[in-house]
Parts: structure tokens; C-alpha cells; sequence
């Protein structure tokens, strides 16, 4: 994907992002993570049932990075299983720190693959995944 | 002005610091000193007998001296050498507060304090019983003596403010604040990190019972600070540190004796480069004039925010505040991405809440971008920063 069509996709999801907003159903898991050398702020807010996650939204404020890595992940996980989700948090993580990854399973969330070449910014690339692991803890522990 | 004086610029050739607000570059001087402190005299104070060990000992007393004239205390007995300025406010809280507050007694601060002229004092309510209120600030986020005297009760026992906030950049009317306080039995307590850098302060002369700056934000080193506070209530703070160099005697018997202030108050070896670096800065400055930097901050900032204006998507939050700090936003762009873009032009300021977290609650922005200006900073470096805002539709092609 040449990188002006990256741009393009990331600053659309940043600026329009997906299902952003502002939940208050105790059905939904919330965890916050804020970014400690930064400023980005996200909670995320995830319902799951038996194992899957049914619904995702979250809200906060963050760079175009987090926002749109958020917005992206959300459509990605959203009817997943749990354990689907965290195989691909695993390859996006793998992709992140420039190990080998499975490009097929991670869709519109390899626009990150160069996240690498500013260190500064993996922080924000990996904060939605940060903020879902919290949730699923949460869930596990609930169980 | 005098950016010759300074080696980041000779280092740097095309950087531009505007995040004076977080700290300062240092004169050669104030470097020089520091480093022939580390080379050619090297020794503790207030320990030896030989030659090394007595200048050292004079030169940090030396430094007491002008930090004293500096701010026209009565006495340097009145002068603390600290880390900083987060050091001389929990001094000022739990040394002397602890002890002299009750429970239902009332602190007064403004919800654009810096975090550590609000932590400390959160803490020690939880401790005490002791309550800390608001004052309300006005549509342009400033402090009157008005607003003030509404929220004064009979309870109210400190009121502890910024000089000038390092969000909003507002000076606030100290010397009213204080006759009023005192009439009233009253204490005030002044975080000066960002004013006394840039304003002439007088202790004497605006009253002040208690005063918290840093060295690293008036071109010294970073590390030393200072606290003032009159000698009356200085000569009553218990110590925060016990150990060495601030004990006369002990004995197997547990019979002690301390010394008197200003040692008291600084056990442990100091900070010595830091404090030395400093009286350097303090030097520098005055030889300067605070006065004139004061001014060429103004002229700076008024010219900063005329040219702001020719930029459409911009936000400046502050347009009305003195000191020389200004704070804003591009449209629907998340100020970090800004400050990340302005790096790319070699641009720094600063993005974030700026350590001020409850100011969110007046300017109804959680995060913006701060500019804040010191002697040093020019027209032209404004002119270029103006030059990249205006492109600032391309944020994106350059940070992403």
C-alpha cells in the first residue's frame, strides 16, 4: 500500500473514528489506559458474551495514532472470540517490534508496520491492545 | 537577546525552544561554574580546613548572599537551598503546616495550580481534617481579590497561589492579596517557579510569609531550588531531613542539639555544583535586568499572539494573560500531533495538561500547546513558527 493511501486511511479513522463514544451500561467492560511519557488518554468500553465480543466502543482523547489504531482494532475485533482477538493481538505485537508476523490476519491494523522507525510512537500504536488485554483480565477474573 | 551567551543555540544551529516553562538553557557562565567546581575545586562545604574545602564553603554561602539580594529577603538565614521548587512546597506543607494547621481549618488555591501546589496540600487534608477550597477564577482565568474575599472565611488559615500560572500565564495581584491576608490573620504561600525567572520579586515588598522556586527554570542547574520563608515561621519548620551538617552535637545519651537556620534545614551534602551554578544564573540575570527580560517577554508575546491571528484554525486560550505564555490549539488536532509536527521544523514546545490537571475544569480543554518565552527567544523564531502554522494542513503528511 503506497503511503499517501495509509495516510488517507489512518487520518480518516482519526478523525471519523469508530464506534467513539461514551458508555454507560454496566454490561460493558470498561478499562482506561493513559499514556505514561504522553498524553493519550483512552477508555474502552467491551461487552462479551460467552467468550466473544459482542459490542466495542471507546472514548477519551489521543493522538491521530491511538484514535485510529482504536478505531481500526474495534472493527477488527468486534465478533471475535477472545482468543481469536488475542491471536491477533499477538501478530500485531510481533509486527510492532519488527519480528516476523502473520500480514494476513491483521487486515487494515498493518498500516502500523512502520510504527517501528519512530520509537516514540509504538507507545500510541499499542495502547488499544494495551486497553483490551485489561478488559479480557477483567472478564477472566469474572468468570 | 544574548543568545550568544548560550551554547545549545551554537550546538543547535536551527532549534527553536519555546518550553521555557519546563526548564531553561544555561548560560556558559553558569556551565563554566559548574564544571570548575568539578575540576579545579572540588571539596564539601562546611566540612574541611583546607583551602579547597573554605572556598567552596564561601562561595556556597556567597550563593545564599545573592539568592538573599535577589529576592530582597531580610536575612539569608531566610535562604534554603532545596531540590526545587516541588521540594520547598512539601517543606512549606508538611514542616511547617503539619504543625500549624488544625483540623477544619481552611487552604484556599486556584484549580490552575501546578501539581505541586495541589498535591501536598490534598495530602495533608487527608492527614489533618483540614479542608482545601477553590478560589473561582474569572472568565479569563484569573485570580481578583474580589473572588477571593468570597470564598474567605473565618476558617481560612493559607492561601497558597502561583505567582504566575504555567498554563494561563496570568500574573496575579499578590501584594493586594496579601494585605488582605494578613489583616486577617492569614499566611500566603507563593510558588514562584514561573515568576520569579521573569519578574522582580520582592519578598519584602509584596509581603510574601512563604516563596518555593527552582534554579532550572532561571537558567541554573537543574536540582537546586529554593525556599524562602520569613524567618519567624522558618526558625518553627521542623526539619524534613535529620543526618549531617545540620547537627551541632549528639551524644550516646540521645542529648542533641541542632544548628541554627539556615543549616538546620539542610542536612545532607547540598546540591553544591547546583547551588553555585545558580548564584551564576542569578548573576547573569541581574546583570541583565529581570526588568528587561520582563519587558522583552511582553513585547515577544504581544507579537506572538498579533501573529497567531493571521493563522484561521487556531485557538489561543490565554490571549489576555502578562507573563509570556501562550497556549493553544489547531483545530480538531490533538495537541500532541501538533507539537510532534512542530518538531519536524526543529519547533519545541510543549504539549499536554502542563501538570496543571485540574485546569481543565475552566478552560474546558483538557490538552493543549504551550509556548512559553524567556530572554533569549526572538522575532524571526516567531515569524518561522508562524510560517509552519500556516501549513499546518499538512500536519499529517509530516507526522504520519
Amino acid at each position: 500500500m503506497d503511503n499517501s493511501l495509509k495516510r488517507e486511511i489512518i487520518v480518516d479513522n482519526a478523525s471519523n473514528p469508530y464506534h467513539k463514544k461514551k458508555v454507560e451500561d454496566d454490561n460493558f467492560i470498561k478499562a482506561n489506559t493513559h499514556n505514561e511519557s504522553c498524553i493519550d488518554n483512552i477508555d474502552l468500553y467491551v461487552k462479551i458474551k460467552d467468550g466473544v465480543v459482542i459490542d466495542a466502543y471507546f472514548d477519551g482523547e489521543a493522538c491521530a495514532i491511538t484514535t485510529s489504531a482504536t478505531s481500526i482494532m474495534l472493527r477488527k475485533i468486534i465478533g471475535k472470540s477472545v482468543d481469536d482477538a488475542r491471536n491477533i493481538m499477538k501478530e500485531y505485537y510481533k509486527m510492532i517490534n519488527e519480528e516476523e508476523y502473520k500480514e494476513n490476519m491483521l487486515d487494515e491494523l498493518n498500516l502500523y508496520s512502520d510504527i517501528s522507525k519512530q520509537a516514540s510512537r509504538k507507545k500510541c500504536a499499542i495502547l488499544p491492545f494495551q486497553t483490551l488485554e485489561k478488559t479480557f483480565k477483567i472478564y477472566e477474573e469474572s468468570k | 537577546m544574548h543568545r550568544e551567551d548560550f551554547l545549545m543555540f551554537e550546538n543547535n544551529q536551527n532549534l527553536i525552544y519555546f518550553d521555557n516553562g519546563a526548564t531553561t538553557f544555561k548560560p556558559k557562565r553558569v556551565v563554566d561554574k559548574v564544571v570548575d567546581y568539578y575540576t579545579k575545586y572540588t571539596a564539601n562545604a562546611h566540612r574541611g580546613d583546607y583551602d579547597i574545602s573554605l572556598k567552596v564553603d564561601n562561595e556556597y554561602e556567597e550563593a545564599r548572599e545573592v539568592v538573599r539580594h535577589f529576592i530582597n529577603a531580610k536575612s539569608s538565614k531566610e535562604i534554603i537551598f532545596t531540590k526545587g521548587t516541588t521540594e520547598s512546597m512539601n517543606m512549606i506543607v508538611f514542616s511547617f503546616m503539619k504543625y500549624y494547621l488544625h483540623k477544619g481549618d481552611e487552604i484556599l488555591i486556584t484549580k490552575a495550580e501546578h501539581a505541586s501546589n495541589v498535591l501536598p496540600w490534598f495530602e495533608l487534608e487527608k492527614e489533618l481534617g483540614v479542608s482545601v477550597k477553590y478560589i473561582p477564577l474569572t472568565s479569563e482565568y484569573k485570580v481578583t481579590l474580589d473572588n477571593l474575599k468570597n470564598v474567605v472565611t473565618e476558617k481560612t488559615k493559607v492561601i497558597s497561589l502561583a505567582h504566575v500560572t504555567n498554563v494561563i500565564g496570568d500574573i496575579r495581584p499578590i501584594k493586594e492579596i496579601t494585605e488582605f491576608a494578613h489583616d486577617n490573620n492569614i499566611l500566603v504561600v507563593i510558588d514562584g517557579a514561573q515568576s520569579v525567572p521573569h519578574l522582580k520579586t520582592d519578598v519584602e515588598d509584596l509581603d510574601i510569609d512563604f516563596l518555593a522556586f527552582s534554579g532550572h527554570k532561571m537558567l541554573g542547574p537543574t536540582g537546586v531550588g529554593v525556599l524562602y520563608a520569613k524567618e519567624k515561621y522558618l526558625e518553627k519548620f521542623r526539619p524534613f531531613n535529620y543526618g549531617g551538617g545540620m547537627n551541632s552535637r549528639f551524644e550516646s545519651t540521645k542529648e542533641i542539639e541542632y544548628k541554627e537556620l539556615p543549616l538546620r534545614l539542610e542536612a545532607g551534602t547540598e546540591n553544591i555544583a547546583g547551588v553555585l551554578g545558580l548564584k551564576e544564573a542569578i548573576l547573569y540575570l541581574e546583570s541583565i535586568g529581570i526588568e528587561n527580560i520582563h519587558k522583552h517577554e511582553q513585547e515577544l508575546r504581544e507579537y506572538l499572539i498579533k501573529r497567531l491571528k493571521e493563522v484561521s484554525n487556531i485557538t489561543v486560550y490565554n490571549e489576555n494573560s502578562e507573563a509570556g505564555i501562550v497556549v493553544f490549539n489547531i483545530e480538531n488536532i490533538f495537541a500532541e500531533d501538533t507539537s510532534r509536527f512542530l518538531n519536524h521544523y526543529g519547533i519545541c514546545i510543549r504539549a499536554g495538561n502542563h501538570c496543571t490537571k485540574m485546569v481543565k475544569d475552566e478552560i474546558k480543554v483538557k490538552n493543549t500547546c504551550r509556548i512559553s518565552l524567556y530572554l533569549y527567544n526572538t522575532k524571526e523564531e516567531i515569524d518561522k513558527l508562524i510560517e509552519v502554522l500556516k501549513e499546518n494542513n499538512k500536519i499529517y503528511d509530516i507526522i504520519l
